[in-house]
């Protein structure tokens, strides 16, 4: 059951980046790929039915923490105060961004929060990557489960060379999103952007990658054969997503595919460690240490799964409801 | 107390009131768009999808505030209080999950559909999400009350030697006995705020001679729905949930009631000031026997005093009492209005008594504070637990999070909640001045 829950999390998480990937993606390129009102508006249009319950995976995924291992949620969130104090202002700014933009009709008003509305997205993207890869790398966790995470801490480079690669992935994603979702202008800058970002992605994943093993953070992962398949599905996704003339929607396909595959790997990078101590392997917060009691763990992961489901039948449904292009003058943005 | 322990307190206070102001809305919002929608599939009547397509407007802009000021709510439990997420989120835990899973969804993903949806796809299907809407912010209600039902009235575990807890059920930790009526009585509240939103926007547009149709449907709707809601806010829903705080919590019992001494035949206090050196109510109005009788149905029961209990149990009292009787008394004052406005509304005057329409406007602010004020009486009345009986709140703190850090995010929160707000007032009234003679907010912005 720690398991199981250990990967329902990772997967929740998984689900997260992939969903609200392209939502942050969309925020960081439409500046660029979407040069006027109309324009923009389009670009809101095919993220504003869905980003809200994309989001939501984020916060189920936090509330599923707490109740299957509190000892993470309550060392990782203490630990890392101020950065997610800061996370959540980016969270508030974009979400209000995105709904208040329409509400009123004046250039300014838009342009205030298109621009908002592009640094939080490329803010998070950033922090969320940077805060993967101090899970990675471990953290100072100490013998009574905590630590206190310094901006000092945090920002080392390897976790920021992860916060790049979190944010060019995102913006790869996010483009390859815009092309499946628009037409005309809009598509051709994603087109191009897209190809460009491709290149970066793969660079920096094999950076990453490299990295990853050398600094010794891959140890465990070495030893399992089935996590294999995450780094295999990464070189599929690259392949796809790289190849010149692939389709819009076989992209986005690709891009997807590729987050499952780098969150998989990270998760079976750090498995069965949810915090890492960097101090002693002994005060690492594992899924057998910092767990609920089995019978909170077996009743909460029944709801959860079977919510999940219906989430995920949910999220099918609007998404098929929404499908296709969207043309400008759509909703209220 | 210590100042870390202060400024966490002081942090989390503020955060869930902001917040807490957008819910009140949305989830009284909710069951009227719900009932515009029914009425509409119904009767076919356009008034009533052009004003269901007008309350949504401000539902929209509620809910995205009450979405995004939710979030960091979620998170304080463990950036602030990680001693109390490690102790008991395997067990109060379970329920924040289930609101993001279940209900969150079902009301963030239905707004989607009510809103872009309409001519995608079937009407029935349409006003089904009308419902889900309504539905999902009442189930979301639920979850987040049956946590806090817990930290009133723990249940549902068992304690080992060492004090750790476990989860024994997690049925009875989510039929809490506390729950029931505290559920009640907050979504009552946040129902009869909404229908004194409904009441003060038909008054201003009356008071202007705007919208003559909507105007009137909305005062009709919001006088008759806030005369029950006020009745059915003081009972049951009032009543039932004051037997809880009678039966699990006599010493917030007396802190609310500003009661020091064991009394036989307990007399009610209508106003007077505590004071907590003297252990005496200052100036006080009494109906005599009358606590005796709300708390036990017995004019001759004995209520225990303050007195009773070791004053570090106390919560703090002056805060207990002032938030209870502020609530109370706007509770009397709602009814009192709506009596009045129905009593017009009756004899046909109500549309041009303008010296009522002020007052129906110029009411809207007050179920909003007492709202709040009932909240305080829940929480700080808790104190100084933070779960009754088992964990003070001094405990429950994150150890590596210092004062200053949350001094100064919690300015932060303060200068970004200061802006939403403007936002809020700005957005909302920008909707009451466009009125809901446009069709819906596409047309506005293609213009």
């Amino acid at each position: 059951m720690n398991i199981a829950w250990f990967w329902l999390l990772s997967g929740m998480l998984t689900a997260y980046a992939i969903l609200d990937g392209y939502d942050l993606g969309v925020g960081m390129l439409h500046l660029w790929v979407a040069r006027s009102n109309p324009e923009r508006r389009t670009c809101l249009a095919a993220i504003g039915p869905v980003w809200n319950g994309n989001e939501v995976w984020l916060i189920a995924a936090g509330g599923m923490l707490v109740v299957s291992f509190p000892r993470v949620y309550a060392a990782g969130f203490s630990g890392f105060y101020l950065a997610l104090m800061l996370v959540l202002w980016l969270l508030i700014a974009r979400g209000v961004a995105i709904e208040f933009r329409g509400q009123i009709v004046h250039p300014l008003w838009h342009t205030f929060w298109d621009v908002s509305f592009a640094l939080a997205s490329l803010l998070l993207a950033f922090l969320l990557g940077v805060a993967l890869g101090n899970v990675l790398r471990g953290l100072p966790v100490a013998a009574d489960g905590n630590f206190q995470g310094t901006f000092a801490l945090l920002l080392n480079p390897y976790a920021l060379l992860t916060g790049m690669l979190s944010v060019v992935v995102l913006a790869w994603h996010g483009a390859n999103y815009l092309r499946a979702k628009t037409e005309g202008d809009v598509q051709g800058r994603a087109r191009r952007t897209a190809a460009r970002l491709g290149w970066a992605v793969l660079v920096l994943v094999a950076l990453v990658t490299l990295v990853t093993a050398l600094g010794g953070y891959a140890d465990h992962f070495m030893q399992r054969p089935l996590a294999w398949l995450f780094p295999l599905a990464t070189l599929l996704a690259l392949g796809m997503g790289l190849r010149s003339g692939s389709g819009d929607i076989t992209a986005f396909r690709a891009s997807s595919l590729l987050i499952l595959g780098l969150m998989g790997s990270a998760a079976a990078t750090v498995f069965p460690a949810l915090l890492r101590s960097t101090v002693d392997a002994r005060f690492s917060l594992t899924v057998y240490n910092a767990a609920s009691s089995p019978y909170a763990l077996r009743t909460s992961f029944i709801a959860n799964v079977v919510g999940m489901l219906g989430v995920a039948l949910y999220s099918f449904y609007v998404h098929r409801t929404f499908r296709g292009k969207v043309r400008g003058g759509e909703g209220h943005y | 107390m210590t100042e870390a322990v202060f400024a966490h307190r002081v942090q989390f206070a503020f955060t869930v009131m902001f917040h807490y102001l957008f819910p009140i809305l949305t989830m009284g919002l909710g069951s009227f768009l719900a009932l515009l929608a029914t009425l509409h599939l119904w009767t076919g009547q356009e008034r009533y999808a052009v004003a269901a397509r007008f309350w949504t407007r401000i539902f929209v802009v509620s809910f995205a505030l009450g979405v995004v000021t939710g979030i960091p709510l979620e998170f304080e439990f463990g950036t602030n209080w990680s001693r109390f997420a490690s102790f008991g989120g395997g067990i109060f835990g379970q329920m924040l999950p289930l609101e993001g899973v279940y209900a969150f969804f079902l009301e963030s993903g239905f707004i989607g559909l009510f809103l872009f949806g309409a001519g995608r796809v079937h009407r029935v299907i349409h006003w089904l999400a009308g419902l889900g809407v309504a539905f999902g912010s009442l189930l979301s209600g639920y979850f987040i009350v049956a946590a806090d039902a817990w930290m009133q009235h723990p249940v549902g575990f068992t304690q080992d030697a060492s004090g750790a807890i476990q989860l024994q059920s997690f049925w009875k930790v989510l039929f809490n006995p506390y729950a029931g009526w505290q559920f009640a009585h907050t979504i009552n509240g946040a129902l009869l705020t909404a229908a004194f939103v409904l009441a003060a926007v038909g008054a201003f547009y009356s008071l202007m001679g705007w919208h003559r149709d909507f105007a009137r449907l909305s005062l009709r709707m919001g006088v008759i729905a806030g005369l029950v809601l006020g009745l059915t806010q003081l009972f049951p829903t009032g009543d039932m949930d004051g037997r809880n705080v009678v039966h699990y919590q006599p010493i917030k019992l007396a802190a609310m009631e500003g009661l020091f001494e064991n009394q036989k035949g307990a007399p009610l206090a209508i106003v007077g000031m505590p004071d907590t050196q003297r252990g005496i109510l200052l100036d006080p109005i009494y109906v005599p026997h009358m606590l005796s009788f709300l708390a036990y149905g017995d004019f001759a029961a004995t209520v225990d005093g303050l007195n009773s209990y070791p004053r570090d149990l106390w919560p703090p009292v002056e805060l207990t009492y002032y938030a209870y009787h502020v609530m109370v008394g706007l509770g009397t004052i709602f009814i009192a209005i709506m009596l009045l406005g129905a009593g017009l509304l009756w004899r046909g005057r109500l549309y041009n008594a303008r010296w009522f329409l002020w007052i129906l406007m110029l009411a809207v602010p007050f179920p909003f504070i007492a709202n709040e004020a009932g909240w305080m009486v829940t929480e700080i009345g808790r104190q100084p637990w933070l779960v009754y009986g088992l964990m003070r709140t001094e405990a429950g703190t994150s150890l590596n999070v210092a004062a200053g850090e949350t001094v100064f995010t919690t300015l932060g929160f303060a200068g970004i909640y200061l802006m939403l707000g403007l936002l809020f007032l700005l957005l909302t009234g920008k909707v009451i001045a466009e009125g809901p003679a446009t069709p819906d907010a596409t047309a506005a912005e293609a213009s």
